[in-house]
């Protein structure tokens, strides 16, 4: 177990954390704002996975630029899945909305499931096995671009809700939902707005991941509970806390992986997750509410 | 007699001789459909009556299911020994969570999520014990399928039914004492507002944690017979989170809070899902999937057109009380 080893690992790790996050980011705005947790995010990242390995196999295109249209398509979904379905569980019991959302994911899994079978795709482009040398150390080139993309799109997500108007008004309704309504704002707009918005980090972090690894429809559950994980840990509502919760698991799962064994490695996250809810249920980086 | 007596005896009547007049297929439906009442009708105690959200119900039965099979499995001793260890176990382990979630002002959504880490964690875990069998199982002895042998709860179908129909009916006439009762009352005061509830005096934190060791200890049952049922175990089976969302779906779809809706509910989704594979597979559609897909879509509709479930406006309709 050499120290280059553990590096190499900690760097993908840590890449890898870094698309995950972007993933996790888009549950924690959609928590954040519209307080309803989208027990069905793993779920529609498989779509996005599938929609950039289809792009991929009709037409080459590559799965960053297949990003375009997927992301599109998924703000348009998002938009009415909120619009359509969920805004009129706002005011409904926890339990009520978490049985929409999960017959949801049932119905997403099983079409891709009916639709493209059980077994796994995959994309393979010319740079995926290419990587940059620093003296011992390697890193694929794939994961770091895919990893900068999730930067670039976590960074122009937190631009929008810093800077432009919508984006403050969408933190409006976040930080007091009555208020919003009485100043004016069209909450139930804002909310739909925002669930398109989370969609779109889930079909940028999907389309990024199918570089990474190989997609099925039984990934769906996996990486909802993931992202749930992650956000968690990172403090959900928080945008910060989740690509830090992100890169945190990534890394300690990489970990996991290398020094306990690869089966046990989601047992970290899980175990984690307890120890952060216990502690600071409000997560690292979460106020306290 | 009043209505609702009434119609309650002809229902157990007809579950009472159902096995005579049933194949083993119908037969095997039915005992499936009151192993997810009963085990509804546990989640319900939690969720329903107090307020709790518990998302990892599974980790109560493969508790159960693993404390009595493990005790057969290695030193042959029966389930009836297995039992009380089972229920003590899962209800201490409810203690444990509830009293950490619950000290640390965890609620919500984020109790929810705990209830799941927990699952999954113990999941991995029993994964990763060699003791249990690991990934790959374990499997109980079975020496005969013919003659009745209740010491070693081994017998025809119609035994395993009826066990599951007194456990059914136990835990339906349990819970309405349990509504009646000052617990009912208090956890019904927690449900609707927690704070008010302190307020008035009631010791909320010892009272939740009330629900739940009985809603695990009750879960726990669901689980021994799960294992001398089914006789073999996977960890991936029994903990798996969509085991937990099955328990769940029976109370969601019948009528949360209520005492007759998860067994509607169960027996409904059952139905629903054995009818659908049916169907698909006499149309010749039986495509891997769709039969989830019209699944997710049947319980869409019921949790977006019947907020309360299927119970509540049934109810009504045959002229009793909610």
């Amino acid at each position: 177990l050499s120290f280059d080893l553990v590096a190499n690992v900690i760097i993908a790790g840590f890449l890898t954390g870094l698309v995950y996050g972007l993933m996790a980011l888009g549950l924690s705005v959609i928590f954040g704002v519209v307080r309803v947790v989208n027990f069905a995010h793993g779920e529609m990242m498989t779509v996005a996975m599938y929609a950039a390995t289809l792009l991929f196999a009709k037409f080459a295109l590559d799965p960053f630029l297949a990003i375009a249209p997927v992301a599109v398509v998924f703000f348009i979904l998002g938009y009415a899945l909120q619009a359509g379905l969920i805004n009129p569980f706002i005011t409904r019991p926890e339990h009520s909305q978490f049985m929409l959302l999960v017959a949801v994911g049932m119905i997403v899994i099983n079409g891709l499931l009916m639709a493209f079978g059980p077994d796994a795709r995959s994309v393979q482009v010319d740079y995926q096995l290419d990587s940059l040398e620093f003296g011992e150390i390697l890193v694929d080139k794939a994961r770091l671009y895919a990893a900068g993309v999730a930067v670039v799109t976590a960074l122009a997500l937190y631009g929008f809700f810093r800077f432009s108007l919508t984006g403050k008004a969408i933190r409006a309704c976040a930080d007091n939902h009555f208020a919003a309504k009485v100043v004016g704002l069209d909450v139930k707009r804002l909310y739909a707005l925002t669930f398109g918005l989370g969609s779109v980090c889930v079909a940028v972090a999907g389309c990024a991941l199918t570089l990474l690894i190989d997609v099925t429809p039984s990934l769906g559950p996996y990486y909802t509970l993931l992202a749930f994980v992650i956000v968690i840990v990172g403090g959900l509502g928080s945008m910060v806390g989740a690509l830090v919760g992100g890169v945190l698991i990534g890394v300690s799962e990489a970990l996991a992986g290398l020094l306990i064994a690869p089966s046990a490695k989601s047992m970290l996250s899980f175990g984690l997750l307890i120890l952060v809810l216990l502690i600071r249920p409000q997560g690292l980086f979460g106020r306290k509410s | 007699m009043k209505r609702p007596v009434v119609l309650l005896v002809i229902v157990v009547a007809l579950a009472l001789v159902f096995p005579w007049l049933a194949g083993p297929y119908a037969l095997s439906v039915g005992t499936l459909i009151l192993y997810f009442a009963y085990t509804t009708q546990a989640w319900n105690v939690m969720m329903g009556f107090a307020g709790q959200l518990s998302l990892g119900h599974s980790l109560y039965v493969g508790i159960g299911a693993y404390a009595a099979g493990a005790l057969y499995y290695h030193y042959e001793i029966g389930p009836w020994a297995g039992l009380p260890l089972a229920i003590a176990l899962a209800a201490l382990t409810g203690v444990a969570i509830g009293f950490l979630a619950f000290r640390f002002g965890v609620s919500g959504v984020y109790f929810a999520l705990l209830t799941i880490a927990f699952a999954e964690f113990t999941r991995i875990g029993f994964d990763h014990l060699s003791w249990t069998g690991g990934p790959g199982g374990m499997f109980l002895k079975v020496e005969q399928r013919e003659t009745i042998d209740l010491l070693h709860f081994r017998g025809p179908p119609a035994l395993y039914y009826y066990a599951m129909l007194a456990l059914a009916v136990g835990a339906l006439a349990f819970c309405s004492k349990l509504l009646g009762s000052r617990a009912g009352y208090y956890w019904r005061a927690i449900r609707e507002n927690e704070d008010a509830a302190q307020a008035l005096g009631i010791h909320v934190f010892r009272w939740k944690l009330l629900a739940v060791a009985i809603s695990a200890g009750m879960t726990a049952i669901s689980g021994v017979f799960f294992a001398f049922y089914y006789n073999n175990l996977f960890p991936e089976q029994i903990f798996n989170t969509s085991r937990s969302i099955e328990i769940i779906l029976g109370s969601v779809i019948g009528g949360v809070g209520t005492l007759f809706g998860p067994i509607v509910g169960a027996a409904v989704l059952i139905l629903l899902s054995e009818g659908v594979t049916e169907a698909l597979a006499a149309l010749g559609w039986a495509i891997p999937g769709s039969k989830q897909v019209i699944y997710g879509v049947v319980l869409l509709g019921v949790v977006v057109f019947l907020p309360h479930g299927i119970w509540p406006p049934l109810a009504r309709r045959l002229g009793l009380r909610t």
